[in-house]
């Protein structure tokens, strides 16, 4: 499956995530650079990665999501190319609108850098397929404004339609009705604050976070 | 033209910026603050003929998240 990373000035998982890309399709993603107007043909896949894209100016993820390239990306999720949002890159999704809600500062004010437990709420994703619904998982986060928030009409809708992939076992940040990530109504963009990246062999910890990505490997190919 | 932009964000959303400045007034001794409500202002320098309309695009696109903020533009 050939994918791309999206490169911001400030990105700093973008690495991760290009190991764990190539670890389980077996080809290297196109990195692509934020200031690009096009992406590369026949994507199965576009990660928007973490870090702090602009130094988190504005608020996170604002300037990210109006940059070149991710005007590019909007299109391509239009058009029904999975499009992943990891933590910065989750925050950059609200702020184009493909995704609904915003990420707050975390309740505690602190920032949060640890494994947590993860509940998976819906496995009848590409994104989520080759978990079980209901099943714990153990996921690192690592962020400061991960708290979501939308309001009570939308939170209703999304857990409706079945579009919220991820909660936290424990409410870590304060995320409305504990969301950690979701999906579009397309089923085809997920957001998601915790790092599947950083969780994908056994001198991880664990390959919970492998999962997620052989699973869309298997439900896109 | 000079603009400032004030964005705050909407009744509802819980700020937790405001609380813990509101906590850190407690503890410098100042009694009786009962909420504080953080947010932004921006002051813009703006060619004359720019239109309410492409202000308030301009609030809409980027300076504010309407998802959770709330603006209103003064004009100096």
């Amino acid at each position: 499956m050939k994918t791309a990373v999206i490169v911001f000035p400030g990105s700093n998982c973008d690495r991760d995530i290009a190991v764990a890309l190539e670890s389980v399709t077996g080809t290297k993603p196109h990195m692509v650079w934020h200031g690009d107007s096009e992406l590369p043909e026949g994507l199965g896949l576009i990660a928007l990665p973490g870090g702090f894209s602009y130094g988190d100016y504005l608020r996170c993820g604002a300037i990210a999501a109006r940059s070149p390239v991710v005007q590019a990306v909007i299109e391509a999720a239009n058009r029904g190319t999975p499009v992943i949002g990891i933590c910065n890159g989750f925050q950059t999704l609200t702020e184009t609108g493909l995704l609904p809600g915003a990420l707050m500062r975390n309740a505690g004010l602190d920032f949060v850098c640890r494994d947590v437990p993860l509940v998976v709420d819906n496995s009848q994703s590409i994104f989520t397929s080759a978990y079980q619904a209901g099943e714990h998982l153990s996921i690192p986060v690592a962020h400061h404004d991960g708290n979501y928030f939308a309001d009570a009409e939308t939170l209703d809708r999304l857990e409706g339609e079945g579009r919220v992939a991820f909660r936290y076992g424990e409410n870590i940040n304060g995320s409305a009705r504990g969301i950690a990530g979701v999906m579009n109504a397309a089923g085809n963009v997920l957001g998601m604050m915790p790092h599947p990246e950083r969780k994908i062999e056994a001198a991880h910890g664990g390959n919970d976070g492998r999962r997620l990505f052989e699973g869309l490997l298997a439900a896109v190919a | 033209m000079k603009l400032r932009i004030i964005v705050t964000l909407k009744n509802g959303v819980l700020d937790p910026q405001g609380k813990a400045i509101q906590n850190a007034l407690g503890g410098l001794g100042f009694e009786g603050v009962e909420d504080v409500r953080a947010g932004k202002i921006f002051e813009l320098e703006v060619a004359d003929s720019t239109s309410d309309a492409a202000i308030d695009e301009m609030c809409r696109k980027l300076l504010a998240n309407t998802v959770i903020e709330n603006y209103r533009v003064e004009k100096l």
